[in-house]
């Protein structure tokens, strides 16, 4: 005889209270594991959403910051190329600059792979007296933006305009009765109006655009440019005087004027929007966290009393039994068997009770998860599947945990057993 | 073998307080069958308890083969009993869940050893219960009931069977073959205490003691 043997024997003839302690443990296991498992389940499914839903606000954050850079380049080129002995007197006064620079010298920017500034915009310009039309008008040659084939190809500011055609600022078209798509002279050539700027309210109004290499012909200059407009780089750490330098170290020959006013406020507006942006992304965390929290407490309140509640109840069940069984305990005691192993009896059918009602109460605990995982994504996002639902350490947890808190819970009662005084109990009838 | 001298137990309840054993001496040496025989409340199941070492006397020595029980530690105690003492009740106290087999087995809990599963069998196939041995106490009869505690008591080989009115709930052939495996017992060189109001059992005794008011008197 062995007390595993008289455990098991006991257990098939007293079903009925082996039954309810084992069903107290199924349902406290089956409710930790099935709210435990829920709400990991949840947790997936809420990650994938944060995550997209992170992933949203980085996007407008992002889109912020760009819509930012491309208001920021409305404003204009922020760096002015002319040749070094351009007389800046004479610039501002004429509107124009007299000095000439090879047109290759764009290139030559453009391919120097340190430089801070990006969209290159050689030009021609000279004001004249638009022979055909008796108006006094600026006339830009322009080729567009000179490629710079070591960056991203970005969409460029100002686009070329066709040989052979001609865009023209509101003022002007209007004074000349121009409208798209009619011919038109220019310097005895003919052009086609391309393109009519709506009203900027500033010079480019009374301005022409053309090809630059038909303006470099027509004004008699071929090769040459006056002017390369360009956007210095946007880095908050830049400073002033840097871009100038670095582009005289490529071209010796040449001033820069940095327009730095512009570039002042773009750097203001591009940190300001790039804080606003991170806030955003940093909200959202701060929600998750917070649900996280509302989690854990949530947890704390279901299970606690659940947990405490199949104690009590494992508890009762326990002394109940030991209550039935005063005189088989007075008889063992009266036969020699030792306190120690009155205690053991107790301990090792709460030990079965705690793993009966462990398994079972774990399986049905995940089957009831798996189908609310199954049946109810009204919550949103995709069920997250058995598989992903199946966590061993749970499993492992339970089987362990369950057992040891049956048998803490019965721990009082099977003292009480062993305390026993088996005289005063085989005296009673 | 068992010897007790000058045994005082005094139990005190809530009324008052009740002599049980008032200075209370007997002996049994090996193969003596005794009979204790008294009137109802005289004091002689707490005799058996003293003896058995459940009960600590208040005053007065038990010694079995010279060795005081109440000398022991708890658990050295309980190891004494398994291995020197064996019981039997009136109410019999068989586990209700365990077959006879499993009933007779049952202090190999407090005592291992290696042939006790041949012993059991023995012991059931010389008590006439054969055929039972895989029955529940409820599936039997009041006299196979004693014989299953009967050889319960001997499985251990004690030295000292103490028996408490054990044919008290008999009829007369049942209680005739429980007594008569006790004289067995005696006549093998254990010592037995019975405790009984049978007039039977004075046939299979060796010396019957009176009992009154805690005291004996042969
Ligand atoms: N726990 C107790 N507390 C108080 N008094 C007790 C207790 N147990 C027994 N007694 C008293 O002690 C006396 C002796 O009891 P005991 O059981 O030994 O008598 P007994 O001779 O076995 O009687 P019976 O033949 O009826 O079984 C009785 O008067 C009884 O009332
Ligand atoms: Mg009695």
């Amino acid at each position: 005889m062995t007390v595993w043997r008289l455990v098991a024997k006991e257990i098939g003839y007293r079903r009925l209270n082996f039954a309810l302690g084992a069903v107290a443990v199924l349902v406290a296991v089956g409710c930790v594991v099935a709210v435990l498992t829920v709400l990991s389940g949840y947790d997936v499914r809420a990650e994938g959403i944060g995550d997209a839903q992170e992933a949203r606000t980085q996007d407008i954050g992002a889109g912020l910051k760009d819509d930012a850079r491309r208001l920021m380049l409305e404003l204009g080129y922020n760096v002015l190329i002319l040749h070094k002995d351009q007389d800046l007197g004479e610039f501002y006064a004429q509107g124009r600059a007299s000095k000439l620079m090879p047109e290759t010298y764009a290139e030559k920017l453009a391919a120097s792979r340190r430089l801070m500034v990006r969209h290159l915009l050689p030009s021609l310009q000279e004001r004249i007296v638009w022979p055909e039309q008796n108006e006094p008008i600026i006339l830009i040659g322009t080729r567009g933006e000179v490629p710079q084939t070591h960056l991203d190809p970005k969409k460029p500011m100002i686009a070329a305009v066709p040989k052979g055609t001609m865009v023209l600022g509101s003022v002007l078209a209007q004074k000349a009765g121009l409208e798209v798509g009619k011919q038109v002279k220019l310097l005895g050539r003919a052009f086609t109006v391309g393109k009519i700027h709506e009203r900027r309210g500033n010079e480019d109004d009374v301005t022409a655009w053309i090809d630059l290499a038909e303006a470099q012909e027509l004004l008699g200059k071929p090769g040459r440019i006056n002017a390369i407009l360009a956007l210095g780089c946007l880095c908050v750490a830049q400073t002033p005087g840097g871009v100038s330098k670095e582009i005289t170290s490529i071209l010796k020959d040449t001033q820069v004027i940095e327009l730095l006013r512009e570039a002042a406020i773009r750097r203001a507006t591009r940190t300001a929007v790039g804080n606003r942006a991170d806030q955003f992304v940093g909200l959202e965390k701060t929600g998750r966290e917070s649900l996280r929290l509302e989690r854990a407490v949530l947890e704390k309140w279901v299970i606690l009393p659940v947990v405490l509640g199949c104690v009590v109840w494992v508890g009762l069940l326990a002394l109940g039994n030991v209550r039935r069984r005063r005189t088989e305990i007075g008889l063992l005691r009266a036969m020699g068997v030792r306190a120690g192993q009155i205690v053991s009896i107790f301990l090792a059918r709460a030990l079965l009770v705690g793993l009966m009602g462990a398994a079972i109460g774990y399986a049905v605990g995940f089957v009831v998860a798996a189908a609310w995982d199954a049946g109810g994504v009204a919550l949103g996002g995709k069920a997250v599947g058995v598989a992903a639902l199946f966590d061993p350490i749970l499993l492992a947890a339970t089987l362990v945990l369950a057992p040891l808190l049956s048998a803490l819970a019965s721990l009082v009662p099977a003292m009480m057993a062993a305390q026993q005084d088996p005289a005063t109990v085989l005296r009673e009838e | 073998m068992l010897h007790l001298a000058d045994l005082t137990k005094v139990y005190r309840g809530r009324a008052k307080e009740v002599r049980a054993l008032d200075d209370c001496s007997l002996d049994a040496g090996p193969g003596e069958f005794v009979v204790v025989q008294g009137p109802s409340g005289c004091g002689k199941t707490t005799l058996l308890l003293v003896a058995g070492g459940l009960l600590r006397p208040d005053s007065g020595g038990v010694a079995l083969n010279g060795e005081d029980p109440y000398s022991l530690s708890p658990e050295d105690r309980a190891r004494w009993r398994s291995e020197s003492v064996g019981f039997v009740f009136q109410q019999f106290h068989l586990v209700p869940y365990l077959t006879v087999l499993d009933n007779v087995l049952v202090p190999s809990l407090a005592k291992r050893s290696d042939g006790a599963g041949e012993r059991a069998r023995d012991l059931i196939e010389h008590f006439g219960l054969g055929d039972r041995a895989e029955h529940v106490p409820a599936e039997l009869s009041t006299g196979e009931r004693q014989r299953v505690a009967l050889a319960r008591a001997l499985l251990n080989r004690p030295k000292v069977i103490l028996a408490d009115e054990p044919t008290g709930n008999l009829d007369g052939d049942s209680s005739d073959r429980v007594l008569r495996h006790l004289g067995e017992f005696a006549a093998d060189g254990g010592a037995v205490l019975l405790v009984t109001h049978d007039p039977q059992a004075a046939t299979y005794a060796q010396r019957t003691v009176r009992m009154a008011d805690g005291r004996l008197c042969e």
